[in-house]
């Protein structure tokens, strides 16, 4: 048996059982590293002695008949959650260097349940682009075809999941991140509702619209990892204090009766001919379940892509202030005086893209200029979101295409950054409304490469929308391809 | 020259709390510690580290807004103050732009052989402090780093331009300083920065609505520095002004030595901070219950005390302003008054022998070592006659010394007065009949002898001699 085609929950049954171990299944993930890194670039650091030192300790705990759902299982980690002791560098040069003294609390619960780092995984810098080829450690190569993206900025998350590297992976999702890798990947991703998972310990893109969420096999992996890092923190002003349901509880409930919104600003003439085809069909086998497809309508999803571009870039030209080359990080020390160091060491630490979004919020947020674009963007924000909320007085979730193309090839649009930002229209209104959404996969283009289908719940909505999934999941088998990788 | 010019000041004080630990996270606040040893993630703006908001620092806002008359805004809202400075770990303090916590207060001053004057407070908000620079320690070309302040809570207190001399700001600083003292929210050190001045100063030809160009004197710490570099920077813009010169908008600094001030940078270049709502942290809401909570809870303040100690316990104002003054001599004041009664009575005696001990000893009122009841034990004994007011101040001394109480002393070192008719008499005898020369120079006009007898029978009675009775026998014994 490949342990690597094991899926979380499978493990763990394995696992409790006593018939097969942690170390075990951390070593099969790490020859596989080992074994496919190299075509598709998902790590950026492997934690290998550490990893294994944790599995004999889950094999302790194990063998003592305790042990939560995560014990022993090895996931990778996006290189943009701040890891005790280990390498953390937001696919940065100007944070090559940084080992940081503390753990976020997403990574301090995983740790508590016992769950094996097998690594960092490489993402687009600072979580800026939908490609993943906006790392300064090489872009990741899709694991259904390497000369294509796996999308980003969560691209390492998405691609070691679906290339079996990891069991499951923890990404972050400001704009789609992980939800647009997952689709092109052909795995399952979800991001929360803003709040519902800390941020303490995650690198800050843009500080309203970032959330930690998982990229897994199947949705009950999905459920399972999504519940153990869900959760107040007090150490997060923005963290909700709602109590975290069970999601595994509530997956089998079924679709009988469920209105399914389905927003006309979202079936664009633009759309692929596959994605078309593959969310259409997933319309009708989830009407097949005993669902209800409503034409809803988002009138102002046209504005979002502008509205983020401008809330997110601004928060993020504040955030990336601190890399400055004075406490942590690159510094470059020829040069004369303070303005020159802070000059010379952002320059060479930072990728373009990254000072692209600088410069944009920057300019957002200047005087003169900050009422007509930031202040105005957050009112069309309360907009979008007001939207979505209308739309869940009459459906209970939305569905939509994830990506209005399957994965594109690598250098495809490096050359124009604002159709790069177009990859992003259908998942960044969920930011924006501040609800949440998964991809799952739905088919394959006819180049066969992974088409994804996106569930939009409302606030802290995620068990309508997990479970709408796993009974679309369980009616079909694409969870159980794999990628030939 | 000067009187051609109207003088125009506004104050921005920057008041650090004594909150046990920072603004936004759990490290604790001392001084004189390691560098960068009372640090987090949070305060050293480490990538992914969020700000959490100290409960206590909105508390110590709305007490000092109470204060000061401001009302207190329901709803405030954090905003990020962008700019690069190896101090500011973040890149960005996090202050109040829009929506500060106090607005549209007032305080009534009061300078000498003035009338008294209000002037309004523009706002109140809060944010953290950034940490400290060490320029050229341990040799070498460099600056150092050190974080411990990072994050140390400040209220900045912005007042209108209202002030027209030197003078009018400085009772304006002191009358604010003592307020945050006695509320308990800032310990007003202003050499150790925890209580900062700076001085917005322009003048204009009297008469004119529009205001001078402004120069901002900062870094000044101490009340009379202040006042000079006002007073400098006034005449050094009326001699510019003068001369056809025009007064440059720019950030001086103040040199006590020479008493001038100097440039610093120019506010021209004024930063474009870039405002915005901080998106980590959440409105801060007061509601109508916690600021009536709040109000209930206030201390009576310095302008209350001293009429209630005017009015009620019936002594001058001066007393009352320097019982006042700070709220630990006002307190042990008023606890001695509870348990003694004598207002003026005790108001000599804590002006007088309490507070020159303490300041012989170099110790503050709440560590004197002679408590409100002991000395409420020892003027009772002075009251029934028990001692006289001379032989009270020996006693006060020993029980400074010892600890013991008033009639432990009296009982051990016989210090009790004597009253007694014939033992007085018979003292007066002794003395005069020693002194026959003495009393007939005292007999035939010479009435300043009176005190040389007093002095010679005290020290026969070792200062036990009731001063009344003694005076009145002994004129009659002298008078024959």
């Amino acid at each position: 048996m490949d342990l690597t085609e094991l899926t979380i929950h499978q493990m763990h049954d394995l696992l409790r059982e006593g018939r097969v171990s942690s170390r075990d299944l951390t070593r099969a993930f790490l020859d596989r590293i080992a074994a496919t890194d190299e075509r598709i670039n998902a790590f950026i650091t492997v934690n290998e002695k550490q990893a294994l030192q944790a599995a004999a300790a889950a094999d302790v705990r194990l063998a003592a008949g305790e042990g939560a759902a995560l014990t022993g299982i090895p996931l990778a980690l996006k290189d943009i959650f701040v890891t005790e002791g280990l390498l953390t560098t937001c696919a940065s040069r100007i944070l090559a260097n940084f080992v940081p003294p503390y753990d976020g609390t997403a990574v301090r619960k995983l740790r508590e349940q016992g769950a094996v780092i097998l690594g960092k995984v490489n993402m687009d810098e600072f979580a800026m682009g939908s490609s993943t080829e906006n790392s300064s450690f090489g872009p990741v190569r899709n694991p259904w075809n390497p000369d294509f993206v796996p999308g980003g900025s969560s691209g390492g998350s998405a691609a070691c999941v679906a290339a079996r590297q990891a069991a499951g992976s923890l990404g972050t999702d400001t704009g789609g991140s992980i939800r647009q890798p997952a689709a092109h990947c052909g795995v399952v991703g979800l991001k929360p509702t803003y709040g519902r998972v800390s941020r303490y310990g995650v690198i800050a893109y843009a500080s309203s619209l970032d959330q930690v969420g998982p990229l897994t096999r199947d949705v009950e992996d999905c459920a399972i990892l999504l519940g153990a890092v869900a959760g107040h923190d007090p150490a997060d002003s923005t963290s909700v204090d709602l109590p975290v349901p069970d999601y595994r509880a509530s997956l089998k409930g079924g679709v009988r009766g469920l209105k399914i919104g389905l927003p006309k600003e979202y079936f664009i003439q633009g759309l692929d001919p596959d994605v078309k085809r593959a969310v259409g069909e997933a319309i009708e086998t989830l009407r097949g379940l005993g669902a209800e497809p409503v034409e809803v309508s988002l009138p102002h999803t046209e504005y979002a892509v502008a509205c983020y571009y401008l809330v997110a870039t601004a928060e993020a030209s504040s955030n990336l202030a601190r890399y400055d080359g004075v406490r942590y990080g690159l510094r470059v020390e020829e040069g004369r005086g303070l303005i020159d160091m802070y000059s010379r060491s952002r320059a060479a630490g930072f990728g373009p893209e990254v000072k692209r979004r600088i410069m944009l919020g920057t300019y957002a947020l200047s005087s003169g200029y900050y009422d007509a674009y930031y202040l105005k963007a957050q009112k069309v924000r309360t907009l979008v979101r007001q939207d979505f909320l209308d739309a869940f007085n009459k459906v209970d979730v939305i569905l939509t295409p994830v990506a209005a193309t399957p994965a594109f090839r690598l250098g495809e649009k490096t050359a124009d950054p604002l159709q790069m930002y177009l990859s992003d229209i259908f998942t960044i209104p969920v930011n924006l409304a501040g609800t949440c959404g998964m991809s799952l996969p739905c088919g394959f283009s006819a180049d066969g490469l992974p088409i994804g289908l996106q569930l939009i719940g409302r606030p802290f909505g995620e068990e309508d929308i997990l479970r709408t999934a796993f009974a679309y999941e369980q009616a079909t088998d694409w969870h159980r391809r794999r990628a030939p990788l | 020259m000067l009187s051609k010019y109207e003088v125009v000041i506004g104050l921005e004080v920057h008041a650090q709390l004594t909150t046990a630990t920072k603004i936004f996270c759990n490290c604790a606040i001392a001084f004189g510690n390691q560098p960068n040893s009372q640090t987090c993630p949070v305060c050293l703006g480490l990538p992914g580290a969020l700000p959490v908001l100290n409960e206590k620092v909105v508390d110590y806002a709305v007490k000092t807004g109470l204060a000061t008359n401001c009302t207190i805004t329901p709803r405030s809202v954090f905003a990020r103050k962008n700019y690069f400075y190896p101090d500011l770990p973040k890149g960005y303090q996090i202050s109040q732009f829009e929506l500060p916590i106090c607005e549209q207060g007032r305080l009534d001053i009061e300078t000498a052989g003035g009338p008294g004057k209000t002037i309004g407070i523009t706002r109140i908000h809060m944010e953290e402090d950034a940490g400290k620079l060490l320029h050229d320690t341990g040799g070498g070309d460099c600056s150092r780093v050190d974080l411990n302040r990072a994050c140390t809570p400040l209220l900045e207190i912005v007042s209108e331009p209202d002030m027209r001399s030197s003078d009018e700001a400085i009772a304006y600083l002191k009358k604010l300083h003592q307020i945050v003292v006695y509320l308990g929210v800032c310990d007003g050190n202003l050499e150790e920065g925890s209580f900062r001045c700076d001085a917005n100063v322009s003048i204009r030809p009297w008469g004119q609505k529009e205001l001078g160009t402004r120069a901002e004197l900062k870094n000044i710490n101490s009340f009379r520095f202040i006042k000079q570099a006002i007073d400098y920077e006034v005449e050094r813009q009326a001699e510019l002004l003068e001369e056809g010169g025009r007064v440059v908008q720019e950030t001086r600094l103040f040199d006590p030595d020479t008493g001038r001030t100097r440039s610093m940078r120019s506010k021209e270049e004024a930063h474009d901070y870039r405002y915005f709502p901080d998106p980590d942290l959440v409105p801060v809401l007061v509601s109508e219950d916690r600021v009536e909570q709040a109000r209930r809870e206030l201390p009576e303040l310095p302008e209350a005390k001293i009429s209630r100690f005017v009015q009620d316990l019936g002594i001058p104002r001066y007393d009352a302003e320097v019982l006042a003054a700070d709220r630990a001599t006002a307190e042990y004041y008023d606890a001695l008054v509870a348990l003694q009664g004598n207002g003026k009575l005790c108001s000599n005696w804590v002006m007088g022998e309490v507070l020159r001990a303490l300041k012989d000893s170099d110790l503050a009122i709440d560590a004197c070592p002679v408590a409100p009841q002991h000395l409420a034990g020892m003027l009772k004994r002075i009251e029934d006659n028990t001692i006289s007011g001379k032989i009270a101040k020996k006693v006060f001394d020993e029980m400074w010394q010892s600890g013991k109480d008033a009639d432990t002393i009296i009982e051990e070192q016989g210090l009790k007065q004597v009253t007694d008719l014939g033992a007085i008499e018979s003292l007066v005898d002794e003395v005069l009949a020693a002194n026959p020369d003495k009393v007939e120079e005292y007999r035939a006009g010479k009435d300043k002898l009176l005190g040389f007898f007093v002095g010679l029978i005290m020290k026969a009675s070792k200062g036990k001699a009731n001063p009344a009775t003694l005076n009145e026998l002994l004129i009659r014994k002298l008078k024959g």
